[in-house]
């Protein structure tokens, strides 16, 4: 077995825990809007407001100090901000989700005592007068005495507001900035001290202490009800998690892993638009210490035939249809070209910049925001956005007018464009380079479209069955390296990548085929480590730093595996790389293959969406 | 002729100039809201009376918004009749003493009016309530007293000048 990413049992060092915290310390909680990550220690560490690339009002994860420092708990030092409720003295911490459910549940034993705290972000009755987004945080005493420490600092916009703070009622307090508010409704008493709120409560068995911290943006702010009005909440949402959950179509072995990547998946989707969102976060390190810090919280059309392939898969034809709709009308401003990333409303000015008062992630230097990723040529993505056009249309059985015109001149764009270098589905800066497997996705596009264009559903344009044949002939011929018996990284290249391993996946080759064994091989030669595998060879990025091995690269291995009927071997796989994730089950963006350590942003719908693939995968082969 | 007959006679010009000067005054509150100078939505407060239902609280309380802003033209004109004077510049001073009433008056009132509304006293209750406005309505953010009294001039001013340009008060009328 693998180490755990997160053992899901720590001691902490008297409130002065040193950096030793990993990424998969955190769980998240969320209200399809945005999502809150939350530390195995009870501090709610991220949070950004009202959607997931809003600044954040809860900062404290992207300025963990190195190791051998403290973490910034004095509440005199921190300025990132934090909502934490944790025992005041040292204990060993267990946590779950209540089974189906995005509620988190975290258990801290001091040895006199238990307590547990039940997070959420309510999903209250709509068109009611609520809140934007709650936060409900539940104290309950188990069993015992135990102090239980309580501090609420809000810093928005990256720490660089200090919003004042106002008692409204003895345990009512608000803070604004701007046209935005925050309401933080307890039954318990704090003291303000410089604009944030700490106490300390003895919390016995039976005790059940309700703290609600509600927000609002360019409206009148709302408070939010305690007691049984707030244990209403709780049912409520618990209730309708689990009737989401309930509708998952996977009869297989991994039900509950599958679930729990599917309420990942939907954590992830913003419920205005149907996007969904690469991870909730920013700048968490692909190698602790090291630069590839990304800014993760949009949409990548990379990702939008596995994630409309896992939607699909398990029944979810409601999020199928919305996140379609997203993709249809994100692109409208670029069409009929393509860009790299959208965010959740189509969006496409994400300048990158960097937060330079931040220290990163263990000292992870840049904080980065926006993403220059957005002005890259990636031709792959074509072919991600055609190829779940036609899952969504075979699933559904019809395609609008709309949408297939659309598409017809998405088919143009790669029909004059599929010659070009670009930067790959890897989005590696400097000079643009021909990719093997952005060709391979030109062909899938094309073919995608002659198949809907076959099923009457759109008129094809003329030229597209050329450029379907010239493109595999082109792949076959300067793709496929004789000398590696395997597909290259580039046209005429010798470099390996795991992204190859998709030609299986997406029907370009058969996972079977004497070329796609060959493929496979290479790349676990090349690239695979303790059972994981690299995305490419160290330095074709042009990066030094290291980084760990890409989560969902393991996952298209598997179902190449389940593909050409390796069950067993495919089976001792998924057990093997699902047994990395956290102790709720999380998994990041990359795996550290030595340590088992998470790395990258968190957590990772892409990750996620190779999870429930390769297992519907497993149980259809 | 006195206030009430001009009142009779000017009727349909009343309500339609009531109409204009809601119309603007709503267009400034409502903008501000929008372009987040203030949280602030008179409407909102208004409806939110009646029901919980966030979407029928909106529309009833634009309804009602609407029928008070009518109400308040005809309060206006009596005013400029009773003085024999109708000015752009009257109706914005009698609009600004109107807002700063509602502001130093009437909103620090309404949480104990207000049926879901918090109070400073309140402690822990069973449903959602919506934060009090506070002095001068701060509440809702610093600029709020600005762009209420804004709000309030403005509707003055219409209906002053729309008086003054019709001639009803102090000149022989249409």
């Amino acid at each position: 077995m693998p180490p755990r990413a997160g053992s899901g049992t720590r001691a902490r060092d008297g409130g002065r825990t040193q950096c030793t915290a990993s990424i998969g310390d955190y769980a998240i909680i969320g209200d399809c809007r945005s999502a809150a990550l939350i530390s195995l220690q009870g501090s709610l560490d991220w949070l950004c407001l009202p959607e997931f690339a809003s600044p954040s009002i809860f900062g404290a994860l992207l300025s963990q100090p190195a190791r051998g420092e403290t973490n910034g708990s004095d509440p005199g030092t921190d300025d990132s901000g934090r909502f934490a409720i944790r025992p005041a003295v040292a204990a060993r911490v267990s946590r779950r989700y209540i089974p189906d459910s995005n509620v988190l549940e975290t258990t801290f034993d001091t040895g006199d005592g238990i307590v547990r705290t039940v997070d959420l972000m309510p999903l209250p009755p709509p068109r009611q007068i609520r809140p934007m987004t709650e936060i409900l945080r539940i104290v309950e005493g188990v069993s015992g005495r135990v102090p239980v420490a309580f501090e609420i600092t809000p810093r928005p916009d990256y720490g660089r507001i200090a919003p004042g703070l106002e008692q409204r009622a003895p345990t009512q307090w608000a803070w604004a900035w701007g046209s935005e508010c925050l309401h933080f409704n307890a039954d318990v008493r704090l003291n303000a001290v410089d604009a944030r709120l700490l106490g300390q409560q003895l919390v016995t068995a039976g005790d059940r202490i309700f703290c609600s911290l509600a927000y609002t943006k360019g409206d009148i702010g709302v408070i939010a009800p305690l007691g049984p009005a707030a244990e209403q909440r709780l049912e409520d949402t618990l209730r309708w998690w689990r009737q989401w959950s309930s509708l998952a179509r996977y009869a297989g072995p991994y039900r509950d892993g599958v679930v729990r990547s599917a309420l990942a998946l939907k954590l992830l989707t913003y419920a205005l638009s149907g996007a969904v969102v690469a991870a909730p976060s920013t700048s968490l390190p692909e190698s602790v210490g090291g630069d590839r810090n990304w800014d993760y919280r949009y949409c990548w059309l990379r990702d939008a035939a596995l994630t409309m392939r896992a939607f699909v898969g398990l029944g979810y034809l409601d999020e199928a249809r919305a996140f379609f709709d997203w993709m249809m009308h994100a692109t409208r401003l670029t069409w009929p070209e393509l860009r790299v990333l959208y965010d959740v409303y189509g969006r496409t000015a994400l300048t990158e910049k960097e937060l330079r008062h931040w220290r990163g992630f263990c000292d992870s230097r840049p904080v980065r925001i926006g993403n220059g990723a957005h002005t890259q040529l990636q031709l792959d993505v074509y072919g991600a956005v055609c190829l779940a056009a036609r899952e969504f249309a075979t699933a559904t059985g019809k395609l609008e007018r709309d949408a297939a015109r659309l598409l017809r001149g998405f088919g143009e764009s790669v029909c004059r464009e599929w010659q070009q270098p670009d930067h790959g589905i890897w989005e590696i800066r400097g000079e643009p380079r021909q990719y093997t497997f952005s060709k391979a996705m030109c062909w899938t596009a094309l073919d995608a479209l002659i198949q809907l264009s076959e099923r009457g559903l759109l008129d094809l344009q003329s030229g597209a069955r050329e450029a379907r044949a010239a493109l595999r002939e082109l792949i076959e011929t300067r793709g496929y390296n004789l000398g590696l018996r395997a597909y290259a990284a580039t046209l005429d290249g010798t470099d390996v990548d795991a992204s190859l391993l998709l030609l299986g996946c997406l029907g370009y080759a058969d996972p079977a085929s004497e070329r796609m064994r060959g493929t496979y091989s290479r790349v676990h030669e090349k690239l695979a480590r303790n059972g994981l595998l690299m995305r490419y060879e160290p330095g074709f990025d042009g990066f030094a730093a290291p980084e760990g091995a890409f989560g969902i690269c393991s996952f298209w291995a598997i179902d190449n595996l389940a593909k050409r009927g390796d069950r067993e071997e495919a089976h001792r796989a998924f057990r093997h790389v699902t047994g990395f994730a956290n102790d709720v089950g999380l998994l990041a963006e990359e795996i550290d293959p030595d340590s088992g350590v998470l790395l990258g942003n968190f957590p990772q719908a892409y990750t996620h969406v190779g999870v429930i693939n390769a297992a519907l995968a497993m149980e259809q082969h | 002729m006195s206030a009430t007959d001009l009142f009779a006679r000017h009727l349909p010009q009343l309500l339609l100039w009531g109409l204009v000067a809601t119309v603007a005054m709503t267009t400034i509150l409502q903008g501000s809201q929008g372009l987040g100078l203030s949280r602030l939505s008179l409407p909102f407060l208004v409806g939110t009376f009646f029901t919980s239902n966030r979407d029928r609280a909106t529309v009833i309380g634009f309804i009602v918004y609407l029928i008070g802003g009518w109400g308040f033209a005809m309060l206006y004109f009596l005013f400029f009749a009773g003085i024999g004077l109708a000015t752009w510049w009257l109706g914005a001073l009698l609009g600004f003493l109107h807002g700063l009433f509602l502001l130093v008056g009437a909103l620090p009132l309404l949480p104990y009016a207000h049926p879901r509304m918090a109070s400073e006293h309140d402690g822990p209750g069973t449903g959602y309530i919506l934060e009090p406005p506070g002095f001068f309505g701060l509440n809702y953010g610093r600029r709020t007293p600005l762009t209420t009294l804004l709000g309030q001039v403005v509707y003055g001013a219409t209906l002053g000048g729309l008086c003054q340009i019709g001639g009803v008060i102090g000149g022989a009328g249409p």
